[in-house]
């Protein structure tokens, strides 16, 4: 039996690479010792997307994209297919697991800064899977055919039209229809189930590809190919197979028992995964009172929302997005991990976490004058982030921190005293604190109080 | 220009205050979808006085006796009133285009009713109901202003009047509802059991795996713990070797 077996697979093997990509990826593929926590993010987004196509797959088996039939072929699945309640279940709470997933993922990175060099190909892989799967949320959302999904898809579609010149045909170009209707359902229906899932694997296989080319980064930042035995294998690196494989099934299974939780025991989470409202049936004629997207787009909903003028509004989410992207280029601090930068800095990238939380809260909300303002103080934090990061990436003289604390703030007031009345000025001037503080903070604390400004000392070798 | 102006609309629209909710508070419905005999007595509310108006057209015959113990001998003889199969889904018999002209608009479907507005709201909707002679029906509703449906539990509960107080505004505002006494056969805590009941039906209806998926779930759970505990074992065990 063995010899039969060692005998298939130098067969296979003369015929296609399988142990030279085994060895490659798996058995000799070198991970730092030191993963923490932090580390498991990636191989639970591989195995969410798992589960969402093969969920997906019996989906499509009983659902059908058509207008007069989405809605009833859903509870028909939820009601008269063998497990299609937890089929149906499982791919909601999948969708709402990817993004929680994918942002612990993209966090993880940020504090250890796994986005910077040599590593900018695989973060930019990874900004691009995370944009393909904001569009395949959006249009998953759209096929249960209630009324948030309807209305979630008219406001998102009609961002589109807000774009001065061709937006209006575009988004009847992507509607396919004046309105979100029957055409837009099966286009979207398409795009869902082949052509986005299609260009996300092959997103995530370049992702890994790259990942698997430079090496992994680690919780010190060190890079661990810099120090090598006499046989060119890392000192602090091990076999990802099977010492990662045996360890991130533990995060599996942890993983899998909270999924479960919600499955079994909080499938809507509170109105978060599944909208109560998308359990009414899509009315074109009825507005719902107050529409708000899923969770995971939040965030930049309420940055969209921040902004008075609708095109200016889309400009905005679109750089909040960009900016993303640009994080490689943007913090050239030689230091990758947070461990070994400064206090500042480590705060910086707790605020930006505790905004992009804020904000995300915002955007379930109906905007209230308070929330509004509130809105549009969080928003000018988000962005904010992105000139302290750039800023901290080296020393700067205390001229440049006194520049930048009025360029920012003058900014941020010129625009207040451009809406100021005699209704809202408390509020205003209130709300102008948060931003003030915080950039005062990043730019003049380092004048004022050094010993937040200093950077740490990087270990050798990589700390267990 | 007018698409411009319409897009703009649109988008300013939602970014806008809607007017959000019910005013009134809503009274926490005691539901509990492991109380068989619960839900059959809201079964049998539910087609008496809900079915004649309103549809549930996801959801089957045979699925409610299945889950709630009956046999289908028994639903065929005292849950089905039409010619309904025990096979078909729970339909009303009221044409669409009656009801439009009847009520204004036709009676929403109400398999999902309980998951799309809650539990509390169509319990404290159900006892909600008082007179206003300005309604076509002769009630309105406190949780839905101006609701077209009448009053159709109006026998077992009897008439409500509102109470009205004095708001700054000078405005009259409902504080409370008052039973006209002996209006209605029943008491209003029997009332309250009997729109509980009701309630708690709409609830199983509207995700009868619920019940299947809570049971289910444990034995789920409990075997992902067992699986941990190995998963990390077995994690130890080859992390022994790593310094």
């Amino acid at each position: 039996m063995g010899r039969m077996m060692t005998g298939l697979l130098e067969w296979v093997d003369a015929r296609f690479p399988l142990t030279k990509l085994w060895r490659e990826h798996l058995s000799e593929y070198y991970a730092p010792k030191n993963f923490n926590f932090w580390y498991f993010f990636g191989s639970l987004a591989l195995l969410v997307l798992v589960i969402q196509i093969v969920t997906g797959i019996f989906l499509t088996m009983h659902y059908k994209p058509d207008a007069e039939k989405a809605f009833a072929s859903v509870e028909y699945i939820m009601r008269d297919v063998d497990w299609g309640w937890l089929i149906r279940y499982m791919h909601s709470t999948g969708a709402s697991s990817f993004f929680i997933v994918v942002y612990l993922h993209m966090f993880r990175g940020l504090i250890y800064g796994s986005f910077k060099t040599p590593r900018e190909l695989i973060w930019l892989f990874g900004m691009v899977i995370y944009v393909a799967l904001m569009a395949e949320a959006f249009m998953g959302y759209l096929l249960p055919w209630g009324q948030m999904s309807y209305w979630g898809a008219q406001v998102i579609v009609n961002l589109f039209g807000a774009i001065p010149g061709f937006g209006q045909d575009l988004a009847i170009w992507i509607r396919g229809d004046y309105v979100v209707s029957d055409a837009t359902l099966n286009r979207f229906f398409a795009l869902h189930v082949i052509a986005v899932p299609l260009v996300l694997v092959f997103l995530v296989i370049g992702h890994i590809m790259a990942l698997h080319e430079v090496g992994s980064n680690n919780p010190d930042g060190v890079e661990i190919k810099k120090k090598k035995d006499a046989k060119g294998i890392p000192l602090d690196g091990i076999p990802f197979h099977p010492y990662y494989t045996v360890k991130d099934i533990v995060g599996v299974v942890v993983f899998l028992f909270i999924f479960s939780l919600v499955v079994f025991y909080a499938p809507e989470m509170g109105g978060y995964f599944l909208e109560h409202a998308n359990f009414e049936p899509a009315n074109p004629l009825k507005t719902p009172e107050h529409i708000a997207p899923v969770w995971y787009f939040t965030p930049f909903y309420t940055v969209l929302r921040a902004v008075p003028n609708p095109f200016g509004g889309v400009i905005a989410m679109g750089l909040a997005i960009v900016a993303l992207f640009l994080l490689p280029w943007i913090d050239r601090h030689p230091i990758k991990s947070w461990r070994y930068r400064s206090a500042l800095h480590r705060a910086n990238l707790l605020i930006f976490a505790a905004v992009f939380v804020v904000l995300g809260y915002l955007g379930t909300k109906p905007a209230t004058p308070v929330l509004g303002e509130m809105a549009l103080r969080f928003s000018e934090m988000y962005f904010t982030f992105f000139f302290v990061l750039w800023f901290s990436s080296r020393p700067r003289s205390p001229r440049s921190g006194w520049t930048w604390t009025v360029v920012l703030l003058g900014v941020i007031t010129l625009y207040d005293l451009s809406r100021i009345g005699a209704g809202n000025a408390g509020l205003i001037l209130g709300a102008w604190l948060l931003p003030a503080a915080y950039i005062a903070l990043m730019f003049l604390g380092p004048q004022f109080a050094p010993a937040l400004a200093k950077d740490g000392e990087v270990p050798e070798r990589v700390t267990t | 220009m007018k698409h411009w102006i319409l897009g703009l609309f649109l988008l300013t629209s939602v970014s806008g205050v809607w007017a959000s909710g019910p005013g009134v508070h809503l009274d926490a419905a005691p539901v509990d979808v492991s109380n068989t005999a619960s839900l059959q007595r809201g079964a049998k509310f539910f087609v008496n006085y809900c079915l004649t108006c309103h549809s549930a057209e996801h959801a089957r015959f045979i699925r409610v006796a299945q889950d709630l113990g009956l046999s289908t001998e028994l639903v065929e003889k005292y849950l089905i009133f039409t010619d309904a199969k025990i096979r078909d889904h729970m339909k009303t018999t009221m044409l669409a285009s009656d009801a439009t002209e009847w009520f204004g608009s036709a009676p929403p479907d109400l398999t999902l009713i309980a998951r799309a507005k809650g539990a509390d709201y169509l319990y404290t909707y159900l006892r909600s109901f008082y007179l206003d002679d300005t309604r076509p029906f002769g009630v309105n509703n406190r949780v839905l202003h101006n609701a077209s449906m009448p009053h159709v539990l109006w026998r077992l509960q009897g008439w409500q009047k509102p109470v009205y107080k004095e708001s700054e505004e000078g405005k009259h505002e409902i504080e409370a509802l008052e039973l006209v006494e002996g209006s209605g056969l029943l008491t209003p805590e029997a009332y309250d059991r009997v729109v509980a009941d009701l309630v708690n039906f709409m609830v199983y209806l509207s995700e009868p795996a619920q019940l299947e998926r809570k049971k289910i779930g444990i034995w789920v759970l409990l075997y992902l713990i067992v699986l941990g505990v190995l998963a990390y074992l077995l994690k130890k065990e080859y992390w022994k070797d790593v310094h």
